[in-house]
């Protein structure tokens, strides 16, 4: 059987040479990069060199960047170290009702030790109200955080904008990158960000490791306290593999970001021309010309996404889907929910989320499989006898 | 997640639609979960001659749905009313835990279409 993935907003594939740039740390160069000795100097310099060419991704200095073991460990410390280092000035963070659940259960968590937080909305599109943004702010304001690129829809956030109003009023700034980085340029000196948080699976480099940009001068308290590493800011011997894997992503990201970008998203559009020309009642969800190259994200109207799912699994194709039976709780997306999609639309929503590895005859398959797929569920569908 | 006879009712469902002059209809759950099913009788001397389903909702939603109907056809309507929502998921060698809550309705379409045909045909 054909095995097409379009889930890489979940994980991507490791590339072949993240994994060659692996190798020689779980193998030969096992040594402790903290120490003094002649085990220590490959690890060290690779660590070095790592964090130089993710720095590189982000244009920062290699002292503002702190390795992590996670997208949602960066949140976790860029949200909770600036709540903890600014309890005295303030307790209100803002942030949106679309983030990723590493930001909104770490702000829910913060509820519990006195911080309070804004959720701010988001329209039909998936957009934010900037003046909303404004207004949301008062003298108790000592955080913002707002997604770079939404996971489900692919909506680019005018990060810069947000910036700009935050440096204005004083307040720290912070946008979990997860889904933008290596997909589309991130230029942390002009973008007005005090944090920045990125994740390696995401950009074909192993789960398990991630990064946290925090600018020259910002205050954090650390969320893992131990030994002197990364500047005493996060206790843990580095993860040296992982840390070349990432800097190997991230040389790879930048080498072909454009051509590649460029790639996927005729891809893309292929993909959303195909399925709206063969699929009567589909909408694409979020706003249009404001995506992630790779991300689409359609509402098939009167079926469930999750029995789309098990439909396209058997064909072959792995995608993800905002259904309540996806996401392990009754309740489906809160992301399409905040869209103002209806509950029956949010269950039938499937997110098809490309990579590099994808090709026109991936999508072309997804194109001949779908239509008929959709056509049987919906002649089971009691939602859609009257819309015929 | 989902055992074998899941997936076999849900690729392969049975008796999907709607009973022609049906006797009894059940439609339960609602889109806010994401299930809805309905399911239509025919019934003859206290007897399901004939039922069918239409239902919107997830691979335990869909395979539940075809399995009662499997179940109750040809079954007097006492024995009926008797099957359970665990009688279904446990004739699909059950569900994961988060369905058995949520998707497994099956049963409680059934026993509101036999209520709408009683309701019916009292009297009659």
């Amino acid at each position: 059987m054909k095995k097409i993935y379009f889930d890489n907003n979940a994980t991507t594939p490791i590339d072949p040479e993240v994994f060659e740039a692996m190798v020689p740390f779980l193998k030969d160069e096992w040594g402790n990069p903290s120490s003094i000795h002649w085990a220590a100097r490959a690890p060290r310099k690779a660590v070095d060199e790592g964090r130089e060419k993710v720095c590189k991704l982000l244009n920062c200095a290699a002292l503002e960047l702190i390795f992590t073991s996670s997208g949602t460990e960066g949140d976790n410390h860029a949200i909770r170290g600036v709540a903890y280092a600014k309890k005295e000035k303030g307790n209100h963070i803002i942030t949106t009702k679309v983030e990723h659940p590493a930001v909104l259960n770490t702000c829910k968590a913060l509820a519990k030790e006195g911080f309070e937080t804004t959720y701010l909305d988001v329209n039909a599109e998936g957009l934010l109200d900037l003046d909303a943004l404004k207004a949301a702010i008062t003298p108790k304001t000592i955080l913002i955080t707002v997604m770079y690129a939404n996971n489900e829809t692919g909506v680019i956030f005018p990060i810069k904008e947000i910036g700009e109003i935050a440096k204005e009023r004083g307040v720290t700034f912070h946008t979990d990158a997860v889904q933008a980085a290596g997909k589309i340029p991130i230029d942390v000196q002009k973008l007005n960000v005090d944090l920045l948080t990125i994740s390696g699976h995401k950009l074909y480099a192993p789960k398990g490791m991630g990064a946290l940009f925090v600018k020259r001068g910002v205050r954090l308290v650390p969320l893992i306290t131990g030994g002197h590493h990364e500047r005493n800011r996060r206790g843990g011997t580095e993860n040296v593999a992982g840390i070349a894997a990432m800097g190997k992503a991230a040389e790879i990201a930048i080498r072909d970001m454009e051509k590649e970008g460029a790639q996927i998203l005729a891809l893309r559009n292929r993909l959303e021309k195909g399925l709206a020309e063969k699929i009567p009642h589909i909408k694409i969800n979020g706003a249009i010309d404001r995506r992630l190259p790779n991300t689409s994200n359609i509402s098939f109207e009167f079926v469930e996404g999750e029995s789309l799912l098990l439909n396209l699994d058997m064909k072959g194709i792995a995608a993800s889907s905002g259904s309540a039976c996806t996401s392990g709780s009754l309740e489906p997306s809160h992301v399409m929910l905040a869209m103002s999609l209806s509950h029956e639309m949010s269950h039938g929503s499937v997110r098809f989320s490309l990579g590099k590895m994808n090709t026109v005859e991936d999508i072309d398959y997804l194109i001949e499989i779908m239509p008929p797929i959709v056509e049987r569920m919906r002649s089971m569908s009691p939602l859609y006898a009257g819309a015929k | 997640m989902y055992s074998d006879k899941v997936m076999d009712h849900f690729s392969n469902p049975r008796n999907v639609g709607e009973v022609d002059g049906a006797d009894g209809t059940g439609t339960v759950g609602n889109p806010a979960c994401g299930d809805i099913m309905k399911l239509t009788i025919k019934v003859e001397n206290d007897k399901i001659t004939d039922v069918k389903f239409k239902t919107f909702g997830c691979g335990a939603a869909i395979a539940t749905s075809s399995m009662v109907t499997e179940l109750v056809k040809g079954k007097g309507l006492a024995e009926a009313e008797n099957i359970s929502n665990n009688t279904v998921a446990e004739a699909l060698d059950g569900l994961p835990p988060v369905k058995m809550h949520c998707s497994n309705l099956a049963a409680d379409a059934l026993h509101a279409a036999i209520e709408d045909y009683k309701k019916k045909h009292a009297g009659k």
